[in-house]
């Protein structure tokens, strides 16, 4: 993995929320980074801290009450987080844009579908009025929506939540982005839709050769689309490596949890795992490890030290020592 | 399996450190306690409750501590703070304080006494009317919300329109037909409630249809009669009301009360209706709780707030519309004071005697901007969509 | 659409039958009499009394006077019982009195609480917003007669310019410049006093509208294009947040007639809340209940048109 080969390289990024005299860590030292076109998961629980993460590097963390702490985000040669709220302005939309999660709240009620497409188009590229016309039937063509040129004209509502998840798609193309971030962009959509949605994320990355920051809670999306996968648990990079690696050979318990916890037929009749306990809540967070309780495997330096993150090769890390030294002993 | 769950839980302790427990008082009170100018707004309101009952005690009685309409008519129009001329008064003359904190007004009367009383004035008003208008308003509400969905059949509207005339042509002396009508309609709930089995099963004939016929349904009924109130201008309502009848002070409240009920109405409605829809109540429903058990278990809870801030707001406002009243000289007979009246009266001597007119203005103002400055705290508290927002 | 205002129009016709029932019976079955009628009135003899009555109508049974009376007025033939001039006449004369005050009222409200609204809900919990909270707060707490007393004395002892009536009396053959700044003198505190209560509540309520809208998801997507700030504020924020002030242009109309009582009877101003006042002074009957039936008929044409508003405005609703 070449340096230059690198789009988007988040390194010890902190969000903290302050709320009264609680402090919620809900981005707790997150590295990861995305190359060029490559399609990356953000795999985690709600509430781990994967949607702030992202937010974070649009710098659309609302503050107050959310914080940024500490950390980098380097995209282009330049920290994302020195940059003027003017010159982020330019990134957004422009080199990095996003699809959010609720397709029906997401999209401006009392504006048409083409006013919306054209108005990052607008902003950014210079282009007359005839040819913006043009483009914003040709994106909505692209996200497969039949009838693009009545389309326009129409308003949010009267689109299905399919439609309109493929119009948010057709916003986050429409300056041909570098990357585009999707947060959980099928989660509120049925299964069968769902399906059709990341067949279009795949068909546009091959077609435009961008980047995709995909994130979900879906394991099973997480293996129909990722090329290399990052875990996150409350607030930390619990494992990363390819696609391959996590789902054969998981080496953080978490992870082992979660594929664990999966429904199949070669489990059928036998009671599902499932990970004791809950998610911890951000602002009280266990010390040392924030998974030791729910853990397994649990050593007392567990409920001390911060683990650290272990290197199994080729680009497979896991932050969990204690499973570490067991591999090292066994070979 | 079972067996099997208990002892996996048994074994396994939760050794993270936990959110702090927090009761919802507790949480209230600590959203409560951030917003500083709700703090201000309860303690004036407490201070402004305890004046007002010490306000009762004080000049209330036979031989008042403070008494609020004894006359010094050489002792006119004195400013705050001045010492009271001792030649002039008789010994039973003279101010309680052996000064006149607030001054006095045109007729020589010490203004402090009459604001202490005019206090409890005040705070009656506010409180009985919004009192009733809330009741109303609870009541209609949780009505049209939680049944509203039932119909009203032609032969209910035909015994209630019988009942009111005849009641009303009784109470205008027209005994006989009245007295005719009341008995038709008594004989008919009779027939109605005895007949009630049978007719169940009994095939109807076609004039007994025509009377069991749907007519409105009850959410639409009520909530016509609230846009049939809101038709009309409330200030001025009010004022026609108080002038036709007697001047009172409890005419005042009840007129307050009745013609202010229809925004509780209004959104306990709403809430009911959204409540209604939710699980828990669907839940309960399945668990065959009785309907008013589910209404005052489980629904009442969750609409207590935003009645709660409606009514606090409510309060400063029947505060002022009292004060207006009187200020119009409607209201509370001479020689009793309210704010309004100590002012209006004093409003001929705004240049000479100033603070015949800001006394009770700035108290006006001071105690119903509490009010709705706690209301406004409370809304936020309560509020848990609101919290995030701000 | 058209199924629609039909049935919304007969429904406001309906409830209008009722109001005026209602109106007539809070009237009439009220106790006390109007004191041309009254025969402890000593003015009167017991002839000229009856005689009274009888042209009112007064010995008639309920149900004949309300037919009647609503017969009188759509035919334009209501009078007055205290100087028996008409008062369809008499009330339009007021309204047109009252009308300068309502408009500039109205206006000064309007242009006022939109961007004291707007500018307290961008920047939330600044020195602005807080500000304007608390003074908003102040204005709906200050009872009008007191304000309007204090507005007085300022501007009487600061500016030593008469501010009570519509004219300073005995004007006559001043230049026209200086009649025109009289006419301004006078009607700028009585507009001042009925906007400030508009003002408080509506920036607040602008206020809160936008705050509301600001914390929707679609404005997380118009930052997340690269919209500057002030797009995605006057833009797509506002554009929402106006959808409900739009169906309050309708529920203006009331406030033509409503004015207010207590500001009118202060500044001497003959409008219609004055003449109200007055007319309820004299348990004018008829000056009463056609005040009440218009104002009713002005608040349902208000909430109609307000539904009609919201029909063309707001893209969602397509009937």
């Amino acid at each position: 993995m070449a340096d230059d080969n690198r789009l988007i390289s988040v390194q010890g990024l902190k969000v903290y929320f302050r709320s009264g005299h609680a402090c919620a860590r809900a981005v707790d030292g997150v590295s990861f980074e995305v190359r060029k076109k490559e399609t990356v998961c953000i795999v985690g629980e709600s509430g781990c801290g994967k949607t702030v993460s992202a937010l974070s590097i649009l710098g659309l963390v609302t503050t107050p009450p959310g914080e940024i702490i500490d950390g980098r985000i380097v995209f282009a040669g330049q920290n994302l987080l020195e940059l003027s709220e003017k010159e982020m302005q330019k990134i957004r939309g422009n080199h990095i844009a996003m699809v959010f999660q609720e397709p029906l709240t997401s999209l401006n009620p009392v504006f048409t579908i083409g006013d919306q497409i054209s108005e990052a188009v607008r902003i950014h590229k210079k282009i007359g009025a005839e040819s913006l016309r043009e483009k914003c039937i040709r994106l909505l063509k692209d996200v497969g929506i039949p009838a693009p040129e009545q389309r326009l004209e129409d308003y949010p509502h009267q689109l299905s939540g399919g439609q309109r998840q493929r119009v948010m798609i057709a916003m986050a193309l429409a300056c041909d982005p570098d990357l585009i971030i999707a947060d959980e962009p099928t989660t509120a959509l049925d299964v069968t839709v769902q399906a059709q949605i990341l067949e279009l994320f795949g068909a546009i990355q091959k077609k435009q050769s961008m980047s995709i920051l995909y994130i979900t809670h879906d394991l099973g999306v997480v293996a129909a689309i990722a090329d290399r996968v990052y875990v996150m648990y409350a607030g930390m990079i619990a494992e990363q490596g390819n696609t391959e690696q996590i789902f054969r050979n998981a080496r953080h318990p978490y992870t082992q949890g979660l594929l664990a916890s999966l429904p199949s037929l070669s489990k059928r009749g036998k009671r599902l795992y499932s990970i004791p306990g809950s998610v911890p809540n951000p602002a009280y967070k266990p010390a040392g490890c924030p998974f030791h309780p729910r853990c397994p495997h649990k050593a007392p330096s567990c409920s001390t030290e911060y683990p650290k993150m272990c290197d199994y090769g080729q680009g497979h890390l896991a932050r969990c020592p204690i499973l570490f030294q067991d591999k090292g002993h066994h070979t | 399996m079972n067996l099997n769950e208990t002892t996996v839980t048994k074994d396994f302790h939760l050794e993270e450190p936990l959110a702090p427990k927090q009761t919802r008082l507790e949480e209230f009170w600590l959203l409560f306690g951030q917003n500083r100018l709700a703090i201000m707004g309860l303690l004036i309101f407490i201070l402004f409750f305890c004046c007002a009952i010490a306000g009762l005690f004080l000049t209330s009685g036979s031989k008042p501590i403070f008494d609020p309409s004894l006359i010094r008519l050489e002792e006119k129009l004195r400013p705050p703070f001045s010492k009271p001329n001792l030649d002039l008064l008789e010994p039973n003359q003279v101010p309680t304080l052996n000064f006149y904190l607030m001054g006095t007004d045109d007729l020589g009367r010490d203004v402090f006494a009459r604001m202490l009383q005019g206090a409890w004035v005040s705070l009656t008003v506010g409180f009985v009317a919004v009192g009733i208008s809330v009741l109303i308003g609870i009541f209609m509400g949780g009505i049209a919300g939680y049944f509203g969905q039932h119909y009203i059949k032609i032969d209910h509207i035909l015994w209630t329109l019988f009942l009111v005339s005849g009641t009303g042509l009784v109470l205008l002396d027209v005994t006989l037909s009245g007295a005719a009508l009341l008995l038709l309609c008594l004989a008919y709930i009779v027939y109605v409630v005895l007949t009630r089995h049978r007719s169940r099963k009994k095939a109807h004939s076609s004039w007994r249809a025509m009377l069991h016929t749907n007519a409105v349904s009850v959410d639409t009924l009520i909530m016509r009669i609230v846009d049939i109130m809101l038709c009309f201008p409330s200030f001025f309502l009010i004022l026609t009301v108080v002038a036709i009848l007697p001047a009172s002070i409890y005419n005042i409240m009840i007129v307050i009360g009745l013609t202010s009920w229809m925004g509780t109405t209004r959104f306990v409605r709403a809430e009911f209706l959204s409540l209604r829809e939710q699980d828990f109540v669907a839940a309960a429903k399945a668990l065959g709780i009785g309907n008013f058990r589910i209404i005052f278990r489980h629904m009442m809870p969750n609409a207590v707030a935003p009645v709660l801030v409606s009514a606090t707001i409510g309060i400063a406002s029947a505060i002022l519309t009292e004060a207006g009243l009187s200020f119009l000289g409607f209201g509370v007979p001479p020689p009793n004071a309210t704010w309004g009246n100590i002012l209006s009266g004093g409003k001929n001597f705004i240049f000479d005697a100033p603070w015949l007119t800001f006394i009770p203005g700035i108290t006006i103002l001071i105690v119903v901007l509490s009010f709705n400055l706690f209301g406004e705290g409370l809304r936020d508290a309560l509020n848990p969509k609101l919290r995030e927002r701000h | 659409m058209l199924s629609f205002i039909g049935r919304s129009f007969v429904q406001k016709i309906i409830t209008l039958f009722f109001v005026s029932i209602v109106s007539f019976l809070i009237i009439h079955l009220a106790p006390g009499k109007p004191s041309q009628v009254d025969p402890m009135n000593p003015k009167f003899t017991p002839e000229v009394v009856e005689r009274f009555r009888k042209e009112f109508h007064l010995d008639k049974p309920l149900y004949v006077q309300y037919v009647y009376f609503y017969q009188d007025l759509f035919t334009g033939k209501t009078v007055s019982w205290k100087d028996n001039q008409s008062v369809l006449k008499k009330i339009w004369e007021r309204f047109l009195n009252s009308l300068p005050l309502f408009i500039v009222g109205t206006l000064l409200t309007w242009t006022l609480s939109f961007p004291v609204g707007i500018r307290s809900a961008i920047f939330r919990k600044g020195i602005f917003d807080r500000t304007a909270t608390f003074l908003s707060y102040l204005l709906i707490s200050i009872p009008g007669f007191f304000f309007a007393y204090v507005l007085i004395i300022f501007v009487v002892t600061r500016f030593h310019v008469p501010v009570i009536g519509m004219v300073t009396f005995g004007i006559g053959d001043a230049s026209i410049p200086y009649i025109l700044m009289d006419r301004i003198w006078h009607m700028l505190l009585p507009s001042v006093l009925v906007a400030t209560g508009g003002i408080a509540v509506l920036s607040r309520y602008v206020r809160s509208q936008m705050l509301e809208v600001e914390g929707q998801d679609y404005i997380r997507t118009a930052r997340a294009k690269g919209l500057p700030p002030e797009q995605v504020h006057y833009k797509h924020a506002l554009r929402n947040a106006l959808l409900p002030f739009v169906t309050m242009f309708g529920l203006i109309l009331p406030g033509l007639i409503g004015g207010s009582v207590i500001i009118e009877s202060i500044f001497s101003w003959p409008g219609m809340g004055r003449m109200a006042y007055e007319a309820i002074l004299a348990r004018d009957y008829p000056i009463i209940l056609t005040v009440n039936f218009v104002s009713a008929v002005l608040v349902l044409a208000g909430t109609f048109i307000s539904d009609l508003l919201y029909l063309i405005v707001d893209p969602r609703i397509r009937l």
